[in-house]
């Protein structure tokens, strides 16, 4: 095991670590309530996910394999800079392949094969509120929270009905964790969704600029808000990967060329990679 | 003072791996975790307890044991952790006899139940085959826990103890190197 000296293990400090242990134990005996932490200052900017790098480098140990995705894949320049910090804070071993990992840590996207237990996947959070769009004032938005008082999301979810005929959220689409409290999922697809429902992985969420932590505990209830003549339907082009042919994937419309060329290839690169090689190796 | 033994070998991963086992547990209520990392607790804290302490105890949170002298200085030189008298005062508590009663304990508000103690229990013996009926969150059908050493009244505590959900105890049983976390959403059946 290589660490680069002149870091903790980890890169935060053993006070910082505990702070954020005892605030991760609490968000998990509490489903879905936002336990605030004393954020830290990280050697990456806000937007980089700061958030979900301090509640891995809280839970990360050497027996570890970490893997990290943006949008769903391994290579983007964001998710490769904090794979390296890990690396080389830590030591630990990364990966691509989604079943190899057992911490994941992600920005918009719920990786495509079903997780298993044993791994953990932590979710870099921009705004862990749920309501801030509807109410502003934190003092308001707690209140709400104490008295599981969430009619305003409601009556802007049936506003988004009458004015569309459905509910026009397709991302960070908000939804009820065990029965009890509303919570932002962070902005995944509102495809994403049913997989947080009692996923047999820890799922953990991170906000560093907001200063809040909160979890999904395995096998918890995790439900999007609907109606019960509108239910909820998650959204998908309705296309196959041009690359894998999936039709049960996340998809992202890429450009081609400058003619305007465009197709539809999955989000999630592993997924897409693993599904080409078995294709190959068929043929 | 009597002469300290140590605390983890290795402060840094003792911590984090200890950690991982109070986080699986806290996460998979019943599930039995196995932690290392320090040889020699002081009487009559077994290595899970004490491991425990010096993992999220610090000078931010006030502890209250009823684990006796040589203990305490243990946990004030290790995890440099304020002791309080008041069992209502602490964020931690560590009992080797009689626990005491959950609803003395911090809640949390309906705001922020987040704000409620911890009760580390050291019982006679933990086993996940047989015995209690849990359920809830972190557990896919039902895991079974067997606690020997816990007060008689335990399970109407811990019913009344989550009839206040969100607000709330959330306990980490102890036996040796073992350990078993009973968060506050757990529902709990006598077999
Ligand atoms: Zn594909």
């Amino acid at each position: 095991m290589t660490i680069e000296t002149g870091y903790n293990f980890g890169y935060l400090d053993e006070n910082t670590k505990r702070m954020i242990r005892r605030a991760l134990l609490k968000a998990v005996a509490i489903p879905g309530h936002q336990v605030p932490f004393g954020s830290r200052e990280m050697p990456l900017p806000y937007g980089w996910g700061t958030g979900g790098i301090q509640v891995t480098a809280s839970v990360i140990g050497p027996q570890d394999r970490l893997k990290v995705i943006d949008q769903g894949a391994d290579d983007t320049t964001n998710a490769v800079s904090i794979r390296r910090f890990f690396a080389k804070v830590a030591g630990v071993a990364t990966t691509e392949r989604t079943s190899g990992a057992t911490i994941i840590q992600t920005r918009h996207r719920i990786p495509e094969v079903k997780l298993r237990e044993g791994q953990i996947l932590v979710y870099q959070v921009p705004m862990p509120e749920p309501l801030f769009r509807l109410e502003p004032r934190v003092s308001e938005t707690r209140r709400m929270h104490a008295l599981a008082d969430y009619g305003l999301m409601h009556v802007r979810l049936y506003e988004d009905i009458a004015r569309h005929g459905h509910i026009a959220i397709s991302y960070n689409y908000p939804v009820m964790v065990g029965g009890r409290y509303l919570m932002s999922p962070s902005p995944i697809p509102a495809f994403d969704n049913p997989k947080m429902h009692r996923m047999p992985a820890l799922q953990l969420f991170g906000a560093g600029r907001e200063k809040r932590i909160y979890a999904v505990p395995p096998y918890t209830s995790v439900q999007s808000l609907d109606f019960e003549d509108h239910p909820f339907q998650p959204i998908r082009a309705n296309a196959a990967c041009a690359l894998c042919g999936a039709r049960d994937s996340y998809l992202d419309e890429v450009v081609t060329d400058d003619k305007g060329g465009r197709m539809f290839v999955c989000s999630d690169t592993d997924y897409c990679n693993t599904r080409q090689a078995a294709r190959e190796a068929a043929e | 003072m009597s002469e300290l033994t140590p605390g983890f070998a290795d402060p840094v991963l003792g911590a984090q791996s200890c950690f991982r086992a109070i986080l699986e547990a806290m996460s998979r209520p019943g599930r039995l975790q196995r932690v290392a990392g320090i040889d020699q607790p002081p009487a009559p804290l077994g290595v899970a307890a004490a491991a425990t302490m010096l993992t999220l105890a610090d000078a931010d949170t006030p502890v209250w044991t009823d684990a006796g002298r040589a203990a305490e200085d243990w946990l004030r030189f290790h995890a440099g952790c304020p002791l309080v008298a008041s069992p209502a005062e602490a964020a931690f508590l560590l009992a080797t006899g009689r626990m005491p009663a959950l609803a003395t304990l911090a809640q949390g508000s309906e705001e922020e139940p987040h704000r409620s103690a911890t009760l580390i229990v050291e019982v006679r013996t933990l086993a996940e085959t047989v015995g209690w009926k849990l359920t809830g969150p972190g557990i896919e059908t039902e895991h079974r826990l067997q606690v020997a050493g816990l007060p008689a009244d335990f399970l109407r505590q811990w019913a009344a103890n989550r009839r206040g959900f969100p607000r709330g105890v959330d306990v980490v049983l102890t036996a040796g190197p073992w350990l078993a976390a009973l968060p506050r959403t757990t529902r709990i059946e006598e077999a």
